[in-house]
């Protein structure tokens, strides 16, 4: 008892006057927190993660939680966090994995920002009344267009590269089976293809049942391999190499053995129980040249039909990266900043490594922009987008279009509870206990996402008609739309936008 | 039999591949391709029973997620043929370059002489699908480096040629590594585990040499009666003890 036990980290306490008795807490906590015993209800708060399940489902709001009911005595440097880690790696000698995305406060340079709006010297747009256009094109576009004019009718001479149409700027990334549930993917599939939208299959493969939205699909190709034959590059919309992650930029994926079940086993093609493994680099990609040969060996094995992205993590050198990757013949690069979100990281890695997409998409654009071939790709933004006016400000610092991931979990009932890893998620998302994966209804669950990328394409008019934009060409790149707000002058000569007031 | 010739004298890897796509579709069952000078990619994602004879020197990831054909080439390759590949054969009558049969899902590399780096690195198996790469010289470091399943078996003689290098099996979680003669326990990888093949569970890796020699000519013979050590995962989680959670 060196180190004795740590303070649970949330508190339990059923009001017994309100409840009922009617079991329902104890039937949706697959932690085993309640239990029923002499007509009382029980708890054990030790297992409690806050998924919240169990608030969700009492009809008599009986159920309260509170976070660190017992406090550590004050410390700005040696913080709750701190210490805990400590004590687990004393015991255990080990890494700790976590789940979701940077959990360190950092601030937010978002949340910095301000957009701006019409008055008077020009007029602001109604979306009500006037077209709006948000439809986005992803992919390399020629710097110029020879035509030939033959009776009336012009005909384009130069070829054109395939594109992505997007009727929104938001996606959502790449999140595989086997992170996340059949059901869960199902739900997004079933939301994209109704939004006009795309969704990544992450490195899992892609499930027969999703075969009907393929259209609506970007396959990934990661360092592990996994899932990736010449039939899944020919199903996708478009194919996507995964280089680096934000949630744990330079290191690799373990799925453990265990979450390996038969029909993930399926998917990625390995043998059930087994862990499947991907290396930190792609073993065949060990320099930019490399990548031009990876790039061009998709497109080659599927006749030059399908836009390649390429995704790197937001990390200091992104932009020169990102130049060399536009070089590569890939149609988009798609950069994910620290705050992305992951079933598991080390802590390390995801509170440590990389840098804020904010700052990485304004360097990228900046940089693409400099060496003139911006056209060249299109880039698309990801890791910590947590609602429209986020989606607005990244895309006049230069992106495209967003990916989300967090968010659209949390519009299936996530809870951000971050404890992905255990494989027991109650809301059916990040689990494959058929039990529990029933719980989630696509039906149901794809409309909510759909709902979310509806408001958020709404809010995004709104804002962009109060700027007097109807388009989001003409948004896309647009700093003069942005003041830092309390900003220091580094950081805005990096974002390249004015101080309020300026 | 249908047979297409195609002279790939100064043309890029693009037509080149189209050139096949369409012999293909019209039912060629084999494809003669002459002048072969560093096009990348050739039969990248074909598919179909169809035999490709490669005179000259195929430039990277040749077969690349082929699903099907088999692939004979007379000259040496350049890296990883067979990267990612998904079924049928490449047959090398030369040496290839680094990271053969990189990811391998299925089917059978033949490399009649050396190989570079990290062979068969990240091979992989699933039900009827197990890969087999068969060298029958001299391979450089990390063979069978993170491998996760198939086949690799190394003939060369190393009484003859300084073939061991370190890193055999790095990483290794699945699959097999059989080297004829000993291996030094120095040139193990992290996780690697070497036991001696018994004369009497030869019969995997029998009709691979007897298929090995057929290809190119060679006498079974010293190879079938001679000795041989197998490398396998000394644990199939290797990272199992890894992490604590938060």
């Amino acid at each position: 008892m060196t180190i004795g036990s740590v303070p649970a980290k949330f508190r339990i306490s059923v009001d017994h006057d309100q409840c009922m008795l009617c079991g329902r807490c104890v039937e949706n906590c697959p932690y085993d927190v309640f239990r029923i015993e002499n007509n009382r209800i029980h708890v054990n708060s030790r297992k409690c993660v806050a998924c919240h399940r169990c608030i969700a489902m009492c009809p008599r709001d009986a159920i309260n939680i509170k976070e660190r009911p017992v406090d550590y005595r004050s410390h700005p440097v040696w913080t709750t966090e701190i210490r805990e880690a400590i004590y687990n790696q004393a015991r255990t000698g080990k890494i700790i994995l976590a789940g979701m995305g940077n959990a360190k406060p950092y601030p937010v340079i978002f949340d910095s920002l301000v957009l701006d709006a019409c008055q008077v010297t020009n007029p602001s747009i109604d979306p009500l009344r006037e077209p709006m256009e948000l439809r986005t094109y992803l992919g390399k576009k020629p710097s110029r267009l020879e035509i030939m004019e033959r009776k009336g009718d012009v005909e384009v001479l130069t070829t054109l590269t395939p594109n992505l149409q997007i009727e929104t700027p938001i996606m959502i990334g790449h999140m595989s089976y086997g992170a996340i549930s059949l059901n869960a993917q199902q739900s997004l599939a079933m939301a994209v293809t109704s939004t006009g939208t795309y969704m990544g299959t992450g490195e899992g493969g892609l499930h027969q049942s999703l075969y009907p939205y393929q259209d609506h699909m970007i396959v990934q190709v990661a360092s592990g391999r996994f899932g990736v034959d010449i039939n899944y590059l020919e199903r996708g919309a478009a194919i996507e190499i995964k280089i680096g992650q934000g949630a744990k930029p330079g290191i690799g994926g373990h799925l453990p053995g265990e979450k390996v079940c038969e029909d993930v086993s399926c998917t990625r093609m390995i043998p059930a129980g087994s862990d499947a493994i991907s290396p930190a680099p792609h073993h065949d990609i060990y320099s930019i040249e490399d990548l031009k040969q990876l790039v061009r060996s998709l497109k080659e094995a599927t006749e030059w039909e399908k836009p390649v992205f390429v995704k790197i993590a937001a990390v200091h050198n992104v932009a020169a990266i990102a130049a060399g990757i536009a070089r590569s013949a890939a149609d988009a690069v798609v950069v994910d900043g620290f705050r992305g979100g992951t079933g598991a990281a080390p802590r390390v890695f995801r509170d440590h490594v990389g840098i804020p997409i904010e700052a990485a998409i304004a360097s990228v654009d900046a940089k693409l922009r400099s060496q003139g071939i911006r056209n060249e790709v299109s880039l698309v933004a990801s890791g910590g987008i947590r609602e429209s006016a986020d989606v607005a400000k990244v895309i006049a610092l230069g992106a495209d279009a967003v990916y989300i991931g967090t968010a659209a979990l949390v519009a299936m009932g996530c809870r951000v509870c971050g404890t992905c890893y255990r494989g027991l998620c109650p809301w059916g998302i990040a689990t494959q206990r058929p039990d529990l994966v029933a719980r989630l209804d696509p039906e149901v669950a794809s409309q909510n996402v759909a709902n979310l990328i509806h408001a958020w394409t709404l809010e995004l008019s709104e804002l962009m008609g109060a700027a007097g934009i109807n388009s989001i060409e003409s948004l896309r790149g647009n700093r003069d739309r942005l003041r830092g707000y309390l900003l220091d002058e580094s950081i805005m000569k990096v974002l390249d936008v004015k101080p309020i007031g300026a | 039999m249908k047979r297409v010739c195609i002279d790939a004298k100064g043309m890029h890897y693009t037509p080149l591949n189209r050139a096949i796509r369409s012999a293909v579709s019209s039912d060629a069952r084999e494809i003669v391709i002459d002048h072969v000078m560093g096009q990348r990619f050739i039969a990248d994602g074909l598919k179909g029973d169809v035999t490709l004879i490669i005179h000259g020197v195929p430039g990277g990831d040749l077969g690349m997620f082929m699903s099907g054909p088999t692939c004979i080439v007379y000259g040496n390759c350049d890296h990883a043929p067979g990267n990612t590949m998904d079924s049928g054969r490449i047959i090398i009558n030369g040496s290839a370059g680094d990271a053969v049969a990189h990811s391998m899902r299925g089917g059978k590399v033949f490399v009649r002489d050396n190989i570079g780096y990290r062979g068969g690195i990240h091979m992989k198996q699933y039900r009827d699908k197990r890969p087999v790469l068969v060298i029958g010289g001299i391979f450089r470091a990390f063979l069978g480096e993170y491998m996760a399943g198939g086949l690799i078996l190394a003939l060369g003689d190393s009484s003859q040629n300084p073939i061991r290098e370190r890193g055999i099996g790095s990483g290794i979680h699945g699959g097999k590594i059989v080297i004829r003669g000993d291996v030094d326990e120095y040139y193990l990888g992290v996780g690697a585990r070497k036991t001696p093949v018994p004369d009497n569970e030869k019969d995997e890796i029998t009709p691979l040499i007897k298929e090995f020699a057929g290809y190119f000519g060679i006498n079974p013979h010293t190879l079938l009666d001679d000795t041989y050590v197998q490398i396998t995962p000394s644990s199939s989680r290797p990272f199992a003890n890894k992490y604590t959670w938060e």
